[in-house]
This record gives C-alpha cells, structure tokens and sequence, in this order.
C-alpha cells in the first residue's frame, strides 16, 4: 500500500500546520499555482505506521550481518547519531558567522587534523559529499596542477580494469580521456601493461590499496615510481580505507591526492543511499588547489576559508559546507575510538576477513586468489558450482537472504566470474561469522542437491524476485492513480 | 575495545583456523618499509559518556539565535515523528538498494518521493536525489548541454545565488562548456534576457530569485524555448505549494512547453539547518530526457508472483555500469534526507506546505514594512518578491548585523560583497517559526542601532 492510498481529502495531521495562514495577495496572480499539488492528505498516525511499516521490509547492519563487500558495513555507533543531532547543531544556519559556532568549527578542525595524521597527507578538505564527489575534486586538483604548470598535454587518466565504476566516469567529468589497464593471475596491476601506457600523455593513475579483489598491491613502490617518472600523480581511492587504517598510510605509499569515503572507515551511516562524505586529502604540492571551504584555526579562533585564502582553489562543491552533519558524526566516532581503536580498526577487519576467508576454503569454496592473504575483504568465485549446478551467484545472493543474511557484494568487480565479494568488516563477532558460513555451507548443498530452489529464492522477503526488465521496458517511476 | 567483539580465546581460535601465529603476521604482504608508526594527531579514546559531555559544552557554546538568514537554506519546523522514524536502524543503517528483496523499504518509499517531487514540480519524472541544490543545478547544466545537439553554451542569470553559479563553474569548467552570465535590472531585480545570446543548450531560470525577486518564469521559458534551448528551473519547493509548478511555466506548457528540468534543494523539507548538511539535491524533468537524467532511478515492476514490488531502474545510464560513459559520477547520494523529506510532504501535505509558506511570506512582508519606515533603510527593488526580500542600508551591513548578534539576532545575510553596485545590502527572510513579537524585536533593534550609529558615529580607527 502507498501513503497515497491512506489520502483523503481534507485529511490533515493538524498539529503540524501552522496557526495562522497568510496573505499572498500581493503576489501577481500570474505566477501563482493554479492547482493545488497532490501531496498526500493524512493523519499524522497513517505517516508514522507507514513509514515504520516501511522499515521493517529493510535489512540494515542493526538487524542483519551485511558483508558487502567494497561497503564497509560495519556497526554505526549510535551515540554518532544523538551527538551531532543536539539541538543547538541542528539549529544553526549555515551562513551564520564563525563566531557563532566555534564549537562546531573546533569538531571539524580536530577532524580535518586526525584524517590527515590517519592518512599521512599534507591537508585536507571535507567539502565533498561522498567518495565519487571526492574523486572530482582529486581529478580536478590534479588537472589544476598540471594546468599551473603550463603542462596541459597531460590529458589521460590511468585507471585498472578493476577500478569501481565512479573512477573512470570522474575522471571524464574532469575532462580526461580513460586508459584502462590489466589486471595480472594475482590480482595486481600489471606493472609492464603499466609501463606501456604511461608517457607524456599521463595526468595520473586512480588506484585504491588493497584492491578491489581485495588483495594489497605488492608492488606499490613500482607502481608509484613508473607513474611519477613519466610526470603523471597517483590517486588514491579511499574506498578501502578500512584495510589499512592505523596500518599504512597513503601519503607513505606515495599517493599525491587521496579520498576517503567517512561513510565506511569512519563508520557514518548509509543511509539507504547516503549520505556519505567524501573529504579528500593531498600531497604538499597539491596543497594551494584544495576545495573551499576547509576549516583553519588562527591562534585558536576557526574558520571557514574562502576565496581570499585559496586563490588557487580548483573551487566549490556545495552551496554550504558539504556534509555537515555526517562529518560531525565521523568526528564523535573518531573520539570514541580514539588513537589505539584506530589502530585496531584494519587489525580486527583483517583478523575476521581472513578468518571467514579459511573457513569457507575448508567449506569448499574457490577463492579468486588463493595464493593471498584476504585484506579486510577477499572474492569467492562460483563459476564452478555455476557449470554444474546452473546455479549463479546472484542466485546464492538472492538464497542468502532467506537465510536472514544480507548478501556479499555480486558482479563486482566485473573481472572475477560468478564473483561474491565479502568484507565481514572488525565489528562483527565469531558467532555471527560462523552462522554465515553455515548458511553458505547449505547453500552449497541445496545448489548441488536441488539447483531450482536456490534459483527460485528469496522465498521470505515481502517480495518473490522481481522483473528488472519490465522495470525498465514499462517504466512505471511515478505513481498515477488508474481514475 | 569499542565495537570490536573479540575476546582473547576468539582471537587465538580464530589465528588457529587461518593458521596464523599473530594478526599482525596477516599484514606480511605489506613491505614492511610502509607500516605506520603510532599515530601523532589522534588523542586517546574516551568512553560515550565523556564524548557526550564534550560535544553538549560545545553544542552550548554555539547556542540558539534568533535568525532571519535564508539565502537557500530555510528554517522550517520539523514535526518530531520524522526524524525518530528516519534515524531508525532498518532506515538509519541500510546499504543502497541493490538487493531490491531486501530493501523494498527504501526502495518503495524514494517511489512515492519521486511521486510526491513530480506532483510538486508538474513534471513527469524525478531521480532519487543528488548532493544538494548547488550540485544539482550542475548537473542540471551538464544534462542540458547533453540534450542539445550543437551548442555547449548555458545562460546562468547572475539572480542565480552566486555559491550555486560557483559550484556549477568548478563541475563543468573542464568540460569545455561556457556558462554566460545574465544582468539584472537594477530597479526591479529581474533577470534581463540579451537581445542577441547566439546559441545556447540551456537557461537557468530560478524562482524566486537569490535576491527572493519573482521572476517572469512564462516569458523566460518561452523564450528560452524559442531558441532552441532548454528551460531548467532553479526552485525552492516549499514555494512550490502556492507558486507555479515549472511543468506549468510558459504560454505553451500544455503543448509540451513548460520547463525541462528542475532542481533545487531539498532542505526546506524537513531537513535541519545543521551548519551547512546534510540535504540533498532533487532533480525532475519531462519524460523525453529520463535517459539524460544522472543519479539513481526507482522503478515500479512485479515479482515471479506478479505481486508489485520496487526496484532501481536504468542502471545504464549509471557508472557502476556505464563507467566512463555514465551520464554522471555521483553514486552514494542524499538517501537518508529524502526518507525525512517524504514524510514531511507527507505530514503537511498540500495545505499544511501552503501554508508554511503563505505564513513565511507574510512574515517577510510584515518585516520588510517594519524595516523600510526606519530610516536608513530601504527596498532594494521594486517587484513582488516571495519569503525573502533585499533590504538597502545606508550604514555598513557588516556593522549592524554585528550589532544585531550583540542581542541574539542574526539580522540576515551581507551581500554587499557579491553585489557591490547594491551598495549595503542585506539579504533578509522570514519563515513560519517566527512569531509577530520576534519580528517587532528585530525591527526596535535596528531603529535602535541605525539612530544610535547616525548620532555617535562610529570612530573608523576603533574598529
Ligand atoms: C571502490 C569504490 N570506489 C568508489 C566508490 C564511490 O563512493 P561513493 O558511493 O561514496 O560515491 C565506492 C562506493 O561504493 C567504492 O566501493
């Protein structure tokens, strides 16, 4: 049922409407709406049971284990949520002076230090919204600083095949054409395939480390030499911050320009979609092309930097100060953690990806690379099971669910057939993990045994499997009542 | 350890099965040269209870103004129901909706906000949102200039709110589009069309304007049509429940005339101010452009039963599949905001955001009348305006609003440095949480102020 189908004209939850009305004689009549726009009309009471209603077809990481991998779905404290929502935060207008929020500005600046001591770069800035605005403002630093140097044959972006989707399309919004390159039988870059491609043309490389598959690039040092010999700078995709937290740094590994999704390290909500945040982090050399607005502290009074500070700056982008709220959230975490929880975040998402990594070789599961240590994630492919059973892994996928457990991350990334990527991440107990791995072990077996219930699943969710075709033949994006 | 389960006998069996002697030997493929030292920057953890302590000494360090700031980002009540429904876990704590079984919650709920952003703007489909107003009116940029065979120009009004027309330079500056700047008139504060713009892929009509300025959306979208070019709408949409839907605007909007697009942001519904986020962006346009549109995209369908259920839909305009080719970047979007937006469209409904914003513009209007018979002060343009109006001063702004904090009142916006030629120029708005007694406290503060500087003016040195 739609909240439209509660409506009822007339119908009004009361207590939310202003007192009084006011005139809007003096307003050309012109321009005024001619009909009143069908918005549902509803009791206060029909908005809450709807909506709680609608939660609970959900699964969340507060009712489920959700090992989705390249997700970082881990446990989002709530004590985040209560403390970025106090009244006098939520009350503040945006625009209002810096005097008027120096506790705000003091949070965001303590933040701004810890993720650049976390991630060992010269400066950050939290403008981005989430991690693909974050690759925008890297890409854009980069092609400033090229631009700056008078060095704008450099128009090609370097980016692995197993690079995520927002990678190659961020950097065609700065402008650039995308090279891609190879992937070797181990999992990493293909470091002659590499070689090959670079030259006078290279404005840089977009890597994330570990990858993708979820196996940390060896050859990194390599890596960042070729692409900064042939004059080009290497991005670094924050995605998979999680692995590496209090471990490596990216500004060690040499990385010029990095993002960093707040929203899976830092533990931030998702939302159902968002919002993220995505604030990047640069290199001493990139430094004058950072993003406004970012927070600076002048003998302990902060502000918002503009224009006048940055001149330089590749801009904005956002009207106001990015997320916010969300950032306060990652700031409340980062307190709660502090140095030594940091130190324990790749540790313990490690110890769990590596232990449900040996569990489920033991089960009979292939590993996409079994010659490596999982990162905080690693890749089950079930080609085999798949060319005998016809089952795939968007059918496990869809059985794992049934089973009360969200599924790993499918078809992602696109190069490891049949391919389900799992990061259990540090916040989930051995008990729960176990579980998983029985539910994967019974799914095996109904596969083998009787393939058509594993492709018929999910059998208990509020909806059978839905036809993704239609949706897009017949599409239906609105609702319009039938008279 | 917080939010880490493990206990000691965890950890050893758990290094037995993976037949590893110690965690830190499952970093062993990491050169050793690149390991991390102790981290310099981050202080020691602290216990909830003491972050709790820290965070409300600086909650009540920031405190509660009395603000008359709008510019974009309004103060609207917020019914107590939506934000304890949208911060509940199944909402609070779900991925994106890729495992639609698994998530017809969400997926079912941005349905019925695409419906509800439709029925607002009149147009015929709306994506699940983008960042906020400023991005999306980027995008809106981007998505016209694709629609548009030849030209690569796009007409920004300089009534557009000049952070928006910089966001917009930075997304598409390295696209190698032009966005021209239109003038306005300096007695009326509308937009002027050029007699001559060669060709463009786009016109930014926003309304009301930065300056709250009605503009003449029916002969901009009209003319924009004439030309070949797209009309994109830049909206408030609480304004929406009384001023006319974009798909409306022009004299030819039911021949398919009326805007394209439409963006805005989506704060005034139900979303707190919270220095700066986060809100979310929406974008709508007509039907002939949803392949076009960026951002994810719900879609009603059935399932193997024939029941109806929810689910993303064209995914290939999308980078995850698309890649390099996708008409946008943006993946995670603003999903959390929209599940509060829609229950706060839902919970006002058509007469409850009528009239939130019929009480705002009132408010306004009585402010402005109060403000304009004091001295000094003055209307900075002669049209009708809606919830937010400029008002001149003939004192330095940032000295009065200065002035005004002094007592708790943040007086509007100084938009003197943006729009020099206006002279002392404050932006000033009003919505429905002010009540008649702020209004009058406001309006003695300035007489007060503004008589006080006129006698003992201000010696330039003390400043
Ligand atoms: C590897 C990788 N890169 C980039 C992104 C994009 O981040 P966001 O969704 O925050 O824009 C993701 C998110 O799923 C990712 O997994």
């Amino acid at each position: 049922m739609l909240i439209f189908d509660h409506s009822r004209p007339g119908r009004t939850a009361t207590a939310q409407l202003p007192a009084a009305g006011g005139s809007l004689d003096d307003l050309p009549a012109n321009l005024r709406r001619r009909d009143a726009p069908a918005l549902p009309e509803v009791s206060e009471l029909d908005v809450v049971r709807h909506y709680t209603r609608l939660s609970q077809k959900n699964f969340s990481i507060d009712t489920q284990f959700y090992p989705l991998g390249s997700c970082t779905m881990k446990y989002n404290p709530r004590a985040c949520n209560s403390l970025a929502m106090l009244p006098q935060f939520l009350a503040r207008h945006p625009a209002s002076p810096d005097e008027t929020g120096q506790g705000f500005l003091t949070s965001m600046f303590e933040l701004q230090e810890m993720l650049k001591d976390v991630t060992g770069m010269a400066g950050v800035s939290m403008a981005p919204m989430a991690g693909a605005h974050g690759e925008f403002a890297g890409v854009a630093m980069i092609r400033a600083y090229h631009d700056a140097r008078g060095d704008t044959a450099r128009r090609e972006m370097i980016v692995p095949d197993a690079a995520h989707g927002t990678n190659p399309a961020s950097a065609v919004m700065c402008g650039y054409t995308v090279k891609e390159i190879p992937t070797d039988a181990s999992g990493s870059i293909d470091l002659a395939a590499l070689r090959a491609a670079v030259g006078p043309q290279t404005a840089g490389l977009m890597l994330t480390n570990p990858s993708t598959l979820g196996v940390f690039e060896k050859t990194i040092a390599d890596i960042q030499k070729i692409v900064h010999d042939a004059g080009g700078l290497l991005y670094y995709d924050g995605a998979n911050l999680n692995a590496i937290l209090g471990k490596v740094r990216p500004g060690d590994m040499g990385f010029d320009v990095i993002h960093m999704n707040l929203h899976k390290t830092f533990s931030t909500p998702h939302g159902g979609g968002g919002p993220g945040a995505g604030p990047v982090g640069v290199a001493e050399r990139l430094l004058p092309f950072m993003p406004i607005p970012l927070v600076l502290n002048e003998n302990g009074f902060y502000r918002l930097a503009t224009e006048a500070d940055l001149p330089q700056s590749i801009g904005r982008m956002s009207a106001n100060m990015g997320n916010a709220g969300v950032l306060m959230r990652a700031y409340v975490y980062a307190r709660l953690l502090g140095r030594e929880g940091m130190h324990r975040v790749a540790e313990y998402a490690t110890l769990n990806a590596n232990y449900l990594m040996a569990r489920l070789r033991e089960a009979g599961f292939d590993l996409a690379f079994p010659e490596r240590r999982a990162s905080h994630e690693f890749i089950v492919t079930l080609k085999k099971l798949k060319d005998t059973t016809g089952v795939s892994a968007m059918d496990f996928a869809k059985r794992l669910l049934d089973y009360g457990f969200h599924a790993p991350t499918t078809y992602f990334p696109m190069l490891v057939p049949e391919c389900l990527l799992i990061e259990p991440t540090e916040t989930e107990s051995r008990e729960t993990l176990d579980g998983f791995v029985e539910a994967m072990i019974t799914i095996k077996r109904e596969a083998e045994t009787s393939p058509d219930l594993v492709k018929g699943a999910p059998y208990s969710l509020p909806v059978r499997r839905l036809d993704d075709v239609r949706a897009a033949r017949e599409l239906d994006l609105a609702y319009k009542p039938t008279a | 350890m917080p939010f880490i389960p493990h206990t000691e006998e965890d950890v050893s069996a758990m290094l037995g099965a993976i037949g590893a002697a110690s965690i830190e030997e499952l970093f062993d493929e990491i050169p050793p040269a690149l390991k991390t030292g102790k981290l310099k920057d981050v202080p020691d953890g602290l216990p909830e209870m003491a972050v709790a302590r820290l965070m409300q000494e600086r909650a009540s360090a920031d405190g509660f103004w009395s603000s008359f700031i709008g510019a974009g980002v309004y103060e609207h009540h917020i019914p107590a129901a939506i934000w304890q429904i949208t911060t509940r876990g199944e909402f609070y704590s779900a991925y994106t909706p890729y495992q639609a079984e698994a998530s017809q919650g969400t997926l079912q709920l941005i349905y019925e906000y695409q419906t509800m952003m439709t029925r607002l703007t009149g147009l015929d489909v709306s994506n699940a949102s983008l960042y906020d107003g400023a991005s999306a009116l980027a995008e809106a940029v981007l998505m016209a200039v694709r629609s548009h065979k030849t030209s690569r120009r796009v007409l920004v009004p300089k009534t557009v709110h000049p952070i928006y027309r910089r966001v917009v330079d930075t997304t598409v500056k390295n696209q190698g589009i032009e966005l021209v700047e239109l003038a306005y008139d300096p007695t009326t504060g509308h937009t002027v069309l050029p007699a001559d713009p060669g060709s463009f892929a786009g016109l930014v009509i926003p309304q009301p304007n930065f300056f709250g300025v009605l503009e003449d959306v029916h002969a901009m979208t009209d003319w924009a049509h004439d030309k070949g070019a797209l009309a994109i709408a830049l909206v408030n949409p609480t304004t929406l429940a009384v001023l006319e839907a974009p798909g409306q605007w022009g004299s030819r909007s039911n021949q398919g005339g009326g805007a394209d697009i439409a963006v805005g942001e989506g704060q005034p519904l139900g979303a707190p101010m919270a220095s700066g986020g986060p809100y979310f962006g929406f974008m709508c346009c007509r039907q002939a452009f949803v392949r076009q549109m960026p951002g994810r995209i719900v879609g009603r369908t059935v399932d193997l039963d024939g029941k109806p259920g929810f689910t993303l839909t064209l995914q290939a305009r999308e980078q995850h599949i698309r890649r390099s080719k996708a008409t946008s970047n943006i993946c995670t979007n603003q999903g959390l905001v929209v599940t509060a937006a829609t229950q706060y469209m839902a919970l006002l409904g058509p007469q409850g955001l009528a009239k939130v914003a019929s009480v705002s513009h009132a408010g306004t209007v009585a402010l402005a009348e109060k403000l304009a018979a004091i001295p000094g002060v003055t209307r900075a343009f002669t049209s009708p305006y809606f919830h937010e109006v400029v008002l001149k001063l003939n004192d330095n702004a940032r000295d009065v609003l200065r002035a005004l904090r002094a007592q708790g009142i943040l007086g509007g916006l100084d938009i003197s440095g943006w729009y020099p030629e206006l002279g002392h120029a404050i932006l000033v708005c009003v919505t429905e949480t002010k009540t008649a007694a702020d209004l009058d406290h406001y309006a003695q503060h300035m007489e007060r102020i503004l008589s006080k500087r006129r006698e003992a003016p201000p010696c330039a040195y003390k400043n």
